[in-house]
C-alpha cells in the first residue's frame, strides 16, 4: 500500500569545532610539531605521555614538561585487516599502545602491518613524523609508527 | 626550545552521517505533503489530533493509530515578524512567520504567511495553505508554499486559546 | 508482615517487579524510537496491572548521538505521556545507571515506585564512528579507533598477560551463543563449537567475529517499587540488596587493562560476595570481558553466568546493562534464582561499571 511507506533521509552531523589546548595539552602537540615527544610529571614522579593536566591515577596536578622517547616500546596491539574509512591508514594495520622511553603511560597509535606476525608486545618502535612543512600540532603530526628491529 | 609560537589550538572538526527513518506515523504525515493533504493522527483517548504526529499521544503515551485528513484552512494563533538575517535563510526579510492551528487540530505549526500586509497580520486570522504546483509535492512541509489569508472573519479568541 | 532482606545498599527495601524489551533487531526499519518504546512502556506497566499514575518518577537512559538528533530523550517521553506533568529525568549513560538514579530517589522516600527506561538505534549511523566521538578529544578521538580495535587491544593484553587465550575467547561465545537459544529475546544464538568459532577470521586481530557483540536497535523498560508496594504488584520482588557503579580514567594508555578495578569497587560495595551467587549477568560486549569481569567479582564455578546469552546475544545500546538486571530480576521472580549479581558497563574497555545485587526472599 503507497500510504505504508517509511520515508528515509540522509542526515548529516558537523561539529565544526577548534578547540583551546591549554598549556599542557599545547606542550605536546608543540613538540610534535617539532619532531620531538614530551610528557609531563604526575604523582610520585611518574612520566605520563601523552600529558594530562592531571595524573590519570589521582587527579592530582601535573607539572613541568619531560622530553621522552621517541623510541619506546609496545605495551599491547590489535590488528586491523579492513581499515575503516576514518583510520588512519588505509592499509592494514596495527593499533599500538606505545611507552616511549622515559615514559609511565603507553599513547595510542598505528603501525603498519601487512599481518598480525608484523607486531608484538615487546618490540621496540620509533615514530616516523609527516614532513616537517605539514606538521600543525596535531597527533597526526606522527604518521605513523615503525618497528626498529630491536626488542625489550 | 622551538623557535615557532607555540601550539594553542586544534583543528577538531568532526562529520558524523546518519540515515534518518521518519517512523511510521511521520512516514504517513509525510506521505500526505506529497499528496497535497494534512494527514493528521487522533489519540483513542482524549480525542484529540496530532499533526504532524509522531505516533504516540504526548498527553496519554497511547498510540495514535486513527487517521484524519485535515482541511486546507486554519488560524493564526500567534506570530512573528522576521527581519533578523540568519545563515541557511531562504526568504527574505521582513516575513511573518505564524502558528497554525488547522480547523479540526488540536496541535499548531508553524508556517510562512504571505499575501497581507505585514502591519494587518493579527492573532485570530483565518488562513488557507497555498500548495507547490502537483509536479513539486514532495514529503516534505515545503510542500506547503505558505498561508494566506481566506477572507472569513477573525476566529474566536475563545476557540484558539488554549493552543497560545 | 513483609520479609525483606538485608541490604548492603541503602535502608530501604527496593525492588524490581517489572521488566519489559523490545525485540532486539539488527535493524528496526519502520518504526521510530516513541513508536519503539510505546508497546514496551504499555508491556512494563500491564505486567503488573499498573498506569503510570500508579510511578511518583521516570527516569531514561539514551544518547542523541545515536540518531544525531538533540533533545531526542525530550521526544521519547512521547511513549509515556506526561500530563499531568511528572516527576522525569535522563542520564546519558545505559538504563542501567538511570535505575540507580531512580532507586536513590526511591531511598528518600518521597515515593514508592518508578519507571525506568532506555532505547538506543544503533542502525541510523555507524555506531563505530559515533562511539570514537566519546573518547578523549585531542589524543584519541583524531584517530578515530572504534570499540572494537580497543576492545581488541585489552583482548591481546590478556593474552600477553597469560591470562586468558583466543580459545578461551571463543568458549565464552559459544557458550552465551547456545544459552542464547532459550532467549526469545535474543539476536545471536547458535550452537557452534569453541573450536569451530576458532576457524573464524579476524574482525581486528586477536577478536574474531564470534567474540564480537551484534549491532542492536531495542529498548527495555523496569518498574521499582518500594516496601510494600513491590510485594503488591509482585510475589516474590527481585530486591536491590546492593547497587554501586566506579570509573576509571578514560585514558586507555593509563590503564591496566587486564583488570577491571572500577568493577572489583563496585562489587565489594554492593557486597557480592558476602553470600552465594546463583546468577550472574554480566554486560560484557566483547567476549574476553566476561572473563575480566568474573575475576573482578570473584564470581566462582558455581555461578551461571549470563543464561540470557548477554550482551553477546544481544547488544542494544544504553540498553543492555538495564536489560541485565532485567534478565536477573526474572530469575529470581520465578525461583531460579535466590540471588543475582547485574552489571552494566561504559566507555572504552570496561572503563566505568555498575554492580546491582538481587535478592528474593
Amino acid at each position: 500500500m503507497a500510504d505504508e511507506v517509511i520515508y528515509r533521509s540522509d542526515h548529516v552531523l558537523e561539529y565544526p569545532f577548534v578547540r583551546s589546548v591549554g598549556p599542557v595539552i599545547g606542550a605536546f602537540l608543540t613538540g610534535l610539531r617539532d619532531g620531538r615527544v614530551v610528557g609531563t610529571r604526575g604523582s610520585g614522579g611518574r612520566v605520563i605521555v601523552p600529558p594530562t593536566e592531571y595524573d590519570p591515577e589521582t587527579g592530582e596536578e601535573t607539572s613541568g614538561v619531560v622530553e621522552v622517547g621517541p623510541e619506546g616500546t609496545v605495551t599491547s596491539w590489535s590488528w586491523v585487516p579492513r581499515p575503516r574509512p576514518k583510520h588512519p591508514l588505509q592499509t592494514p594495520f596495527a593499533w599500538v599502545l606505545v611507552r616511549f622511553d622515559g615514559a609511565d603511560t603507553s599513547f595510542l597509535h598505528v603501525l603498519p602491518a601487512a599481518g598480525p606476525d608484523e607486531v608484538s608486545t615487546g618490540m621496540r618502535v620509533r615514530p616516523e613524523f609527516a614532513p616537517e612543512d605539514e606538521r600543525v600540532g596535531h597527533v597526526k603530526d606522527i604518521s605513523h609508527f615503525v618497528a626498529t628491529g630491536g626488542a625489550s | 626550545m622551538s623557535e615557532r609560537e607555540p601550539v594553542t589550538m586544534m583543528d577538531a572538526a568532526t562529520r558524523l552521517d546518519y540515515e534518518f527513518t521518519a517512523g511510521v506515523a511521520m512516514s504517513k504525515n509525510l506521505h500526505g505533503y506529497e499528496q497535497g493533504k494534512f494527514i493528521g493522527q487522533r489519540c483513542p483517548k482524549c480525542k484529540k489530533v496530532y499533526v504532524p504526529s509522531r505516533g504516540s499521544c504526548p498527553t496519554d503515551g497511547l498510540p495514535t493509530d486513527e487517521i484524519v485528513e485535515l482541511p486546507n484552512t486554519g488560524t493564526v494563533t500567534t506570530y512573528c515578524v522576521v527581519n533578523v538575517p540568519f545563515a541557511g535563510q531562504s526568504i527574505e526579510i521582513p516575513y511573518i512567520c505564524g502558528q497554525i492551528l488547522l480547523d479540526g487540530a488540536n496541535l499548531s505549526f508553524m508556517g510562512l504567511l504571505q499575501e497581507i500586509p505585514i502591519d494587518e497580520v493579527r492573532m485570530g486570522l483565518r488562513v488557507e495553505a497555498v500548495w507547490v504546483p502537483p509536479e513539486e509535492l514532495g514529503p516534505t512541509l515545503a510542500s506547503v508554499k505558505y498561508f494566506r489569508p481566506n477572507g472569513e472573519p477573525d476566529a474566536d479568541y475563545e476557540t484558539y486559546k488554549e493552543y497560545l | 508482615m513483609s520479609q525483606y532482606p538485608a541490604l548492603t545498599s541503602g535502608r530501604r527495601p527496593v525492588g524490581v517487579v517489572s521488566f519489559a524489551q523490545y525485540d532486539n533487531v539488527r535493524r528496526e526499519d519502520a518504526r521510530n524510537e516513541v513508536e519503539m518504546l510505546m508497546p514496551v512502556v504499555t508491556e512494563v506497566f500491564g505486567n503488573i496491572g499498573i498506569t503510570k499514575d500508579d510511578v511518583g518518577f521516570i527516569c531514561s537512559g539514551s544518547t542523541d548521538y545515536l540518531i544525531g538528533g538533540p533533545f531526542s530523550f525530550v521526544a521519547a517521553l512521547d511513549a509515556v505521556g506526561v500530563w499531568p506533568p511528572r516527576a522525569e529525568s535522563h542520564v546519558e549513560m545505559d538504563g542501567a545507571w538511570a535505575l540507580y538514579e531512580a532507586w536513590v530517589l526511591l531511598q528518600e522516600g518521597e515515593i514508592d515506585a518508578a519507571l525506568v527506561y532506555c532505547f538506543g538505534r544503533s542502525s541510523m549511523g555507524d555506531l563505530s564512528e559515533i562511539m570514537a566521538v566519546q573518547l578523549d578529544p585531542y589524543y584519541l578521538a583524531p584517530l578515530w579507533p572504534d570499540p572494537t580495535s580497543l576492545a581488541a587491544l585489552q583482548a591481546q593484553a590478556l593474552i600477553d598477560a597469560g591470562k586468558a587465550t583466543e580459545a578461551d575467547f571463543a568458549a565464552v561465545a559459544s557458550r552465551s551463543r547456545r544459552s542464547a537459544l532459550d532467549n526469545p529475546k535474543a539476536q545471536v544464538a547458535y550452537d557452534r563449537s569453541a573450536e569451530e568459532l576458532l576457524a573464524e577470521d579476524y574482525e581486528v586481530a586477536p577478536l574474531r567475529r564470534h567474540a564480537l557483540p551484534p549491532l542492536t536497535d531495542g529498548c527495555a523498560a523496569v518498574v521499582l517499587a518500594a516496601g510494600d508496594k513491590a510485594y503488591e504488584w509482585c510475589e516474590r520482588p527481585a530486591f536491590i540488596t546492593g547497587i554501586d557503579h566506579r570509573i576509571e580514567t578514560h585514558s586507555v594508555g593509563a590503564r591496566d587493562l587486564t583488570v577491571s578495578p572500577s568493577t572489583r569497587t563496585a562489587g565489594e560495595k554492593a557486597g557480592v560476595g558476602t553470600k552465594k551467587v546463583d546468577v550472574a549477568e554480566l554486560h560484557a560486549p566483547y567476549a574476553h570481558q566476561e572473563l575480566i569481569l568474573a575475576e573482578a567479582l570473584g564470581l566462582g564455578d558455581g555461578v551461571s553466568v549470563n543464561p540470557s546469552g548477554g550482551a553477546l546475544a544481544a547488544n542494544p545500546m544504553m540498553s543492555a546493562g538495564l536489560i541485565r538486571i532485567g534478565e536477573s530480576a526474572r530469575r529470581i521472580w520465578s525461583g531460579q534464582a535466590d540471588r543475582a549479581v547485574a552489571h552494566a558497563t561504559s566507555g572504552p574497555c570496561l572503563q566505568q561499571n555498575l554492580v546491582c545485587v538481587l535478592e528474593g526472599v
